[in-house]
C-alpha cells in the first residue's frame, strides 16, 4: 500500500507575457520560495527536487535542470527532470508525489516553469524529426480540426466556445496571479476578435506566458500547515499515429479518469467533485473534456457549458482560477491546475474559492491529446 | 523497500555513424527483445529517457510510443535525462505496491549533430553558454584538475577498447591509440566515441522477478545526487555527488566484483573509482564502457544493464551500475545489484 501524500505548500508567480526583470533561475526560485513559505519551511527541509517543463526548444536551453539545481537548493540532493509534452506540469506533480507514496522521501519540492518570452513556442512546436511529416501549424492548427469534428458529431452551436472564453476570463478577474485580466470581457468582445484557426478566435485561445509554479509535497508524518491530501493519481499515454484512435474523445483520457476516480472512490464526478481545474487551452476543450472525463454523457458537454453549470457559481465549477485560457506558461500550466485544485480544498483560493470545496480534480493533457495526467485532492485524509 | 530486480536487458548493436534508421526503428528491436525474454506484453509502468536536442526537434519521445504498441493506453512517463533516471523513476513507482512490472528504455543518436556544441546549450544560458565553452573544453578543465598520470589514462583507453572489441554491441575501435589532443590535456582517445544506440530494461517486483528470470539482479541500493552547476563552485578533481550517492546506495557494504561506470572521458573513471571507493580488485567496465560505445541518453542505462547482465549470467554476485549527467559529472546515480 502506498504512503499517503499531501500538498502543504503552493507558490506561483504572477503570470505575464514577459518577465524581463528575472532570469529563468530567478523565476523558478520565486515560485519555490513562495511554496516553501506557504509550508513554513526552507530549502533545508526538502529531500529532493523534481522539475518539469515543456520542450527545451522553448527557451533554447538543453536540460535546464542542470543549471537550475543551484537556484532550487538541489545541490547535494536528488533532482529529476520530467518531460511529457503539455501534460508535463501534471506529470511532474505525479513524479514528486510518487517519491512520497513510494516511501522514498518525506518532503519533495516540485517546480514547473516556462519562460515563453525567451523564444517562440509556435516555431518550436513546428519543427520536426527528419523523414517525418510536419504540419507546421503549432498547437492551434493541430487541435482545430478535432474541435470541428466535435461540433459535427454533437451538433453544437458555434457560440459555445465564446461562452467558455468569457467565463474563464471572468474567473481570472478574481485571481491575482492570472495573466489575462480583461475588464468588460463579454461574448461580443470575443466574437469580434480575429479567427485564428477555424473555429478558434483570438480570445478563445490561451496566451503565451512567463511563469513558474511550485508545490511542497509531504508524507503524512512530515505535514506542516494546511494539507490537501492526494486521493488518487494516474497517468496514461496512447500513440499519436495509431489508426482508429479517437482524437476527439481519447481513450487514454477516459482510462486515466477511470483510474483516478476508482482510487478516490468517485462514481459520479459531476456531483462528487466540487471543483475541477482542467487543461483547456482552447475554449472548446471544456465541453469536449466534460464528456471525456465522464462529467456528462457523450454529446451533452456543450449543453452543460451553455447552461452555465461550469461557472464559479454553477453546480460543477470548472477552472475557477481562469484556467489555461487565462495563464499559460506551458510547462507549468498542468502543475498550476494541480496546484489550484489543492488551493481549493485547502480553502486558500481567495476570491475564486468555491465555497466548501472538499474534493477537487487537477487535469493536464499534452501531445496530440494523447498524454494525460490527473490527480484528485481532498480536504480529508484518505 | 520492496524488492525489485532487473529481469531483462537488451541493447542495440551500437554504431559510430547514422545508419539511416529513425528513433522508433532503433527502439523497436530492443523493446521486442525484452518482451520476448520475459514473456510480458504489458507492463504496469513504462518510463523512458531521451533528449530533444539530439534529434533537433521537440517531443522526440512522442513517436517512441508507436514502438511500444501503447494500446490500450499505458501508464507512462518520460525524463529528459539518461534512461538510468527513467529506471530510477520506475523503481520508485514499483515501491507503491500496486504494479509489479516496469519497462524502461533510453535512446539517442549523437551522430546527427555536433555533440560538443550541443552540450554547450546545457550550460547556464546567461553566464556560461555565451562563453562558448563546449563539452570537450569543460572536460579538459576537469582532466587538468584531476592531474591523472598519462600512462594510467592511456591504459584505461587501451583496456576499454580491447573489452569493447570483445563486446558484440560496442564499437570496434583500433588498438593503436592515436596521439593528439582534443583540448589539452584531453587526448582525442580519452573521449567517448560518437554513437547511435538504444537500450531497454524490464524491472519486476517481489516473487514475480524469479518467475520471469532464473537469476534476477536485485536492486539492493539506488540513489542519486546533483551538485552545483558552476564549475568554479566545485572541486573538479573530486566527485562529491558520486561519493554521496555511492554511500546512500550502500556500495561499500560488501565487495563489488564489477562496476560499470558512466565515464565519458578517461579521467572520469579515475575520479569515479576514487569517489565510490572501489577497491583495486573491482573489474571496471568489462563491457568496454562508454569509451567503447556512448549512445548518449542510453549510456547510463546500459551501465545498469551490463552490471545486471553479470548477475544474470552468473559471473558475478554483486555489481554496481553508475550513470552521470550534466557538465563535469554534475549529477551521479549509483545502483547496487545483487544475486
Amino acid at each position: 500500500m502506498a504512503e499517503r501524500c499531501a500538498v502543504i505548500g503552493v507558490g506561483q508567480t504572477h503570470y505575464t507575457s514577459k518577465r524581463r526583470d528575472v532570469s529563468i533561475a530567478g523565476l523558478v526560485r520565486e515560485a519555490a520560495l513562495r511554496a516553501l513559505d506557504d509550508a513554513g519551511l526552507t530549502f533545508a527541509d526538502i529531500d529532493a527536487v523534481v522539475i518539469g517543463k515543456a520542450p527545451d526548444l522553448f527557451e533554447g536551453i538543453m536540460m535546464p535542470e542542470a543549471y537550475l539545481a543551484d537556484a532550487l537548493g538541489a545541490a547535494g540532493k536528488p533532482m529529476m527532470r520530467v518531460h511529457t509534452a503539455g501534460s508535463v506540469g501534471g506529470s511532474t506533480a505525479l513524479v514528486g508525489a510518487g517519491l512520497i507514496q513510494g516511501g522514498v522521501h518525506d518532503r519533495v519540492l516540485v517546480v514547473a516553469f516556462e519562460k515563453q518570452s525567451e523564444s517562440n513556442a509556435t516555431w518550436a512546436l513546428s519543427t520536426h524529426l527528419p523523414f517525418s511529416s510536419s504540419l507546421v501549424v503549432g498547437a492551434g492548427g493541430y487541435f482545430a480540426p478535432h474541435i470541428r469534428e466535435y461540433m459535427r458529431r454533437t451538433g453544437a452551436p458555434e457560440h459555445i466556445g465564446a461562452l467558455v472564453a468569457v467565463k474563464d476570463r471572468l474567473n481570472a478577474l478574481k485571481n491575482p496571479y492570472a495573466h489575462l485580466r480583461i475588464p468588460g470581457i463579454d461574448r461580443k468582445m470575443v466574437e469580434s476578435t480575429p479567427m485564428l484557426w477555424e473555429p478558434i478566435r483570438y480570445l478563445e485561445t490561451c496566451p503565451s506566458s512567463d511563469g513558474a509554479c511550485a508545490l511542497v509535497l509531504s508524507s503524512e508524518r512530515a505535514v506542516t500547515g494546511t494539507p490537501a491530501w492526494v486521493h488518487g493519481a494516474a497517468m496514461r499515454s496512447e500513440p499519436i499515429f495509431r489508426a482508429g484512435r479517437d482524437t476527439v474523445n481519447p481513450q487514454a483520457g477516459k482510462d486515466c479518469a477511470a483510474d483516478v476516480y476508482q482510487q478516490a472512490g468517485v462514481t459520479d464526478p459531476r456531483r462528487q467533485i466540487d471543483v475541477a481545474e482542467v487543461y483547456v487551452p482552447f475554449s472548446w476543450y471544456e465541453p469536449m473534456w466534460l464528456e471525456n472525463l465522464g462529467f456528462v454523457a457523450e454529446g451533452e458537454g456543450w449543453k452543460v457549458t451553455e447552461s452555465g453549470a461550469t461557472a464559479l457559481d454553477g453546480d460543477t465549477p470548472w477552472n475557477a482560477s481562469g484556467g489555461v485560457l487565462s495563464s499559460n506558461p506551458i510547462g507549468a500550466s498542468g502543475l498550476i491546475r494541480f496546484a489550484e485544485a489543492a488551493l481549493q480544498v485547502r480553502g486558500m483560493a481567495g476570491e475564486h474559492q468555491v465555497d466548501g470545496a472538499r474534493l477537487a480534480l487537477g487535469h493536464a493533457y499534452g501531445g496530440g491529446a494523447q498524454f494525460f495526467a490527473m490527480w484528485i485532492v481532498g480536504r480529508d485524509r484518505p | 523497500m520492496r524488492r525489485v530486480a532487473v529481469v531483462a536487458f537488451a541493447q542495440t548493436e551500437h554504431t559510430g555513424h547514422d545508419t539511416g534508421v529513425g528513433e522508433v526503428e532503433l527502439i523497436l528491436p530492443v523493446i521486442n527483445e525484452v518482451k520476448e525474454r520475459t514473456g510480458l506484453t504489458r507492463f504496469g509502468f513504462t518510463c523512458s529517457g531521451s533528449c530533444d536536442y539530439l534529434a533537433g526537434a521537440p517531443f522526440s519521445f512522442v513517436s517512441a510510443l508507436d514502438a511500444l504498441g501503447a494500446w490500450p493506453p499505458i501508464s507512462e512517463s518520460h525524463v529528459e535525462m539518461d534512461g538510468a533516471w527513467a529506471l530510477y523513476e520506475a523503481w520508485v513507482r514499483l515501491q507503491h505496491g500496486d504494479v509489479d512490472t516496469a519497462l524502461v528504455y533510453g535512446f539517442g543518436k549523437s551522430s546527427l549533430g555536433d555533440l560538443a556544441e550541443i552540450m554547450t546549450l546545457q550550460l547556464d544560458p546567461y553566464y556560461l553558454a555565451p562563453l562558448g565553452l563546449d563539452r570537450l573544453s569543460f572536460a579538459a578543465l576537469q582532466a587538468s584538475a584531476t592531474g591523472a598520470d598519462r600512462k594510467e589514462l592511456d591504459e584505461i583507453v587501451r583496456r576499454s577498447r580491447a573489452d569493447g572489441r570483445r563486446n558484440p554491441y560496442a564499437l570496434d575501435l583500433p588498438e593503436q591509440i592515436p596521439d593528439g589532443f582534443a583540448v589539452e590535456p584531453l587526448k582525442t582517445s580519452d573521449v567517448a566515441p560518437i554513437t547511435d544506440g538504444a537500450a531497454a530494461v524490464v524491472l519486476a517486483a517481489g516473487d514475480l522477478a524469479e518467475r520471469l528470470c532464473a537469476t534476477p539482479a536485485y536492486i539492493t541500493g539506488i540513489a542519486h545526487r546533483i551538485e552545483p552547476h558552476y564549475l568554479g563552485m566545485r572541486d573538479l578533481s573530486r566527485s562529491a555527488s558520486a561519493a554521496d550517492a555511492a554511500r546512500a546506495a550502500g556500495v561499500g557494504k560488501a565487495p563489488v566484483e564489477v562496476a560499470e561506470l558512466h565515464a565519458q572521458f578517461a579521467h572520469e573513471e579515475v575520479i569515479l573509482r576514487q569517489a565510490m571507493e572501489l577497491p583495486d580488485d573491482t573489474v571496471i567496465n568489462p563491457s568496454g564502457g562508454p569509451l567503447a560505445a556512448n549512445p548518449v541518453m542510453a549510456t547510463g542505462l546500459i551501465r545498469i544493464g551490463e552490471a545486471a547482465r553479470r548477475i544474470h549470467d552468473g559471473t558475478a554476485r554483486r555489481t554496481v551500475g553508475h550513470a552521470a549527467g550534466g557538465p563535469c559529472l554534475q549529477h551521479n546515480l549509483v545502483t547496487v545489484l545483487e544475486a
